[in-house]
């Protein structure tokens, strides 16, 4: 069963000097349900870009994203946001925590906008991830691994079909990193997630059993100049 | 469910309540500018009501003045509110004609012209400690220990601030000073003893310092001229009434017709004196005449209200910008706009409510300080404590114009980009 399809995706961007850049144009693209994929592409593709327009936070110019069977594309704002609180778990590259809030506040802020907040599974995932001595210090109070941790916790709490990671592991040193994605893998196993992380770190691709190139996907990548090796998939 | 938990289950409160904690030195100043106007548009307000109810239907007791020929506010300040001078005096004969007349219940004669520490010295005959009642069934009354005056002898009766701020207390002597305005120069030479301090009226009675009518009469230096010539009483001798004068006569009515009827006998169709009836109508002209600065005091406060309402949104519209990606995240985890929108007017209200309720001290400050000078100043006491609408419906008015302040940042807020203002795209 299909969790995440995605067909004639069209999204264009206007330069400052009024030209039009198309940067997605996906004529198909879907995940199974529980499904890890790791998604590459080189710096500028439109990796960002395509995970925001599958979260419902862009709104394509054309084509849709169906998630779980929801025409997330064809909602209106306010129905997306719901949909995204509902279905999708995010983990942004810089983690995006609030820094006002503590990170079990962070956790929590993430389920009030969802089914609600639950503060045994708040406390439940913090330890998991290895935070149960860390629930009550602030984003600055912890390490960059550690907020890392929260971002993976806060996008797991609501029990999403799908996780979007975004490079989860770009601020992380090689050894945090590949035990980050260990983690976040595990604990998306363990929520029957579905797993979409974005990266180009070798440790990440390596254990992903698929592996796409976002110029094989894009039309609109394959099209402009594109730096970088291409690493074929796994 | 501890305490973090209710706030975070109240969503938008609890993101709002952060806010304001976490820009804990704007919010602050910003909650001080709406106490400072909230404070102030109460005080005035209620000072004005306190006072207005005051000056015309507080603890006078009487229903009409009648006293010397011309205005009948000075008048009333003069024997009611003992501020003003006298206008002039009256013969005895008429203040017994009054006091015979059917439709009279009670007439008192006052007669002013010296001080005690600036105190007013009014002589007055016993019958305003036995009979005169300043509010239904409510005597002057001394306090424990004290006695009203006997009218042979050289004796007062205080009010009670008079004895706060000058020490006098039963049993203490004191010499009179003359004319309405403290003068050491101008001291006599004859002795009163203090026979008792009254009971608090919170009125402009507890200012007055009573003696016997026959007292002023005798004051050495006063002259007598009732009868047209110049009449100085002497000591053991009976002053015949045809000399005597008071300054005025305080007259408690049978019926508002009486009123009427003197009021046609005395102001339209005699020359020699003038009626002041009813007392609370010619105080409430006195506040019509001068109502125009009320409403300017009342304008001043608005425009407060204003700059404090602006304030709100100058202080949570100069934040926006900075927390931009703190609503793009909120928004990344499912928050909807309409709640990013709700957050800020919550947050611009929570402002102006934490405001409102520390207005209520600056409210009692203000209060508490005008009531100080106004007491001093008429003897009339402004309670901090008591009820007008005013404290009910300046916060809530402050609280709405505190959200609708809070629109105007909200919607910049609401507009936030949420992927422009996320992480940085790769």
């Amino acid at each position: 069963m299909e969790i995440l399809e995605v067909t004639d995706l069209e999204k264009t961007y206007r330069s400052p000097d009024g030209e039009d850049h198309r940067v997605i144009d996906v004529p198909r693209f879907s995940m199974a349900a529980g499904e890890h994929m790791a998604l590459r592409g080189a710096s500028g593709s439109g990796k960002t870009t395509f995970l925001n327009l599958i979260a419902g936070i862009l709104e394509p110019d054309g084509g849709d994203v169906t998630i779980d069977g929801q025409k997330i594309s064809a909602m209106p704002e306010n129905l997306r946001d719901r949909c995204r609180a509902a279905n999708m778990g995010y983990v942004f590259q810089t983690f995006n925590l609030l820094q006002g809030y503590t990170a079990l506040e962070n956790v929590l802020l993430g389920m009030m906008f969802g089914p609600g907040a639950d503060a045994a599974r708040a406390r439940l995932l913090l330890e998991r991830v290895g935070l149960g001595n860390r629930m009550n210090y602030r984003p600055r109070q912890l390490s960059v691994g550690q907020q890392q941790r929260v971002a993976v916790a806060r996008a797991l709490a609501n029990r999403p079909k799908i996780v979007l990671a975004d490079e989860p592991t770009g601020n992380l040193d090689q050894a945090l990193a590949a035990e980050a994605i260990r983690l976040i893998r595990g604990v998306c196993d363990e929520n029957g997630a579905a797993l979409l992380v974005v990266s180009h770190a070798p440790e990440v691709l390596e254990v992903f059993g698929r592996v796409e190139w976002l110029g094989d996907i894009n039309r609109a990548t394959r099209s402009r100049t594109v730096s970088g090796p291409r690493v074929a998939s796994q | 469910m501890n305490f973090m938990m209710w706030r975070l289950r109240l969503g938008v409160l609890a993101i709002a309540l952060r806010s304001v904690r976490h820009h804990f030195l704007s919010s602050a100043i910003t909650v001080l500018s709406v106490a400072l106007a909230s404070g102030l548009v109460m005080a005035v307000f209620a000072i004005n009501t306190q006072t207005y109810n005051a000056f015309t239907g507080g603890p006078i007791g009487f229903d009409a003045v009648v006293g010397a020929r011309g205005s009948q506010l000075q008048l009333v300040l003069n024997t009611v509110f003992h501020l003003e001078t006298s206008p002039g005096n009256i013969p005895w004969d008429l203040y017994s004609g009054l006091e015979s007349n059917p439709a009279v219940e009670l007439a008192i004669p006052y007669a002013v012209g010296d001080n005690y520490e600036g105190f007013r010295i009014v002589g007055t005959t016993e019958e305003m400690f036995t009979r005169f009642e300043y509010q239904e069934g409510r005597r002057f009354q001394p306090q424990s220990g004290g006695r009203i005056f006997d009218s042979t002898q050289r004796e007062a009766v205080i009010g009670s601030f008079v004895s706060e701020r000058t020490g006098l207390v039963a049993g203490s002597q004191f010499t009179p000073y003359h004319g309405l305005i403290y003068d050491r120069q101008q001291q006599h030479d004859e002795e009163y003893t203090v026979t008792g301090v009254l009971e608090p009226t919170n009125s402009p009675s507890d200012r007055v310092v009573w003696i016997p009518i026959d007292g002023v009469f005798r004051m050495p230096g006063h002259v007598l001229r009732g009868a047209g010539g110049v009449y100085r009483a002497e000591e053991g001798i009976e002053i015949p009434d045809e000399y005597k004068e008071v300054s005025a006569v305080m007259l408690k009515l049978r019926s508002p017709q009486a009123g009427f009827m003197l009021d046609q006998a005395i102001n339209r169709q005699g020359q020699a004196a003038t009626l002041a009836w009813p007392i609370a109508h010619v105080m409430a002209e006195l506040f019509e005449k001068i109502g125009w600065v009320v409403r300017i005091l009342e304008l001043v406060a608005y425009l407060v209200v204003a700059v404090a309402a602006c304030s709100i949104l100058a202080s949570i519209y100069n934040t926006i910008n900075e927390r931009r990606r703190e609503f793009a995240i909120l928004r990344s985890l499912g928050a909807r706009k309409s709640t990013v929108f709700s957050a800020i007017v919550l947050e611009a209200s929570t402002i102006a409510a934490l405001g409102v309720v520390w207005g209520y001290a600056i409210y009692g400050a203000i209060l508490y300080g005008a009531s100080i000078v106004v007491r001093a100043q008429t003897g009339v006491v402004l309670d901090i404590f008591r009820w007008d609408p005013i404290l009910l419906v300046a916060p809530a008015a402050i609280v709405a114009l505190g959200a609708l302040a809070g629109i105007v940042p909200a919607f910049k807020a609401y507009s936030t980009d949420v992927a422009t203002n996320l992480s940085p795209t790769t």
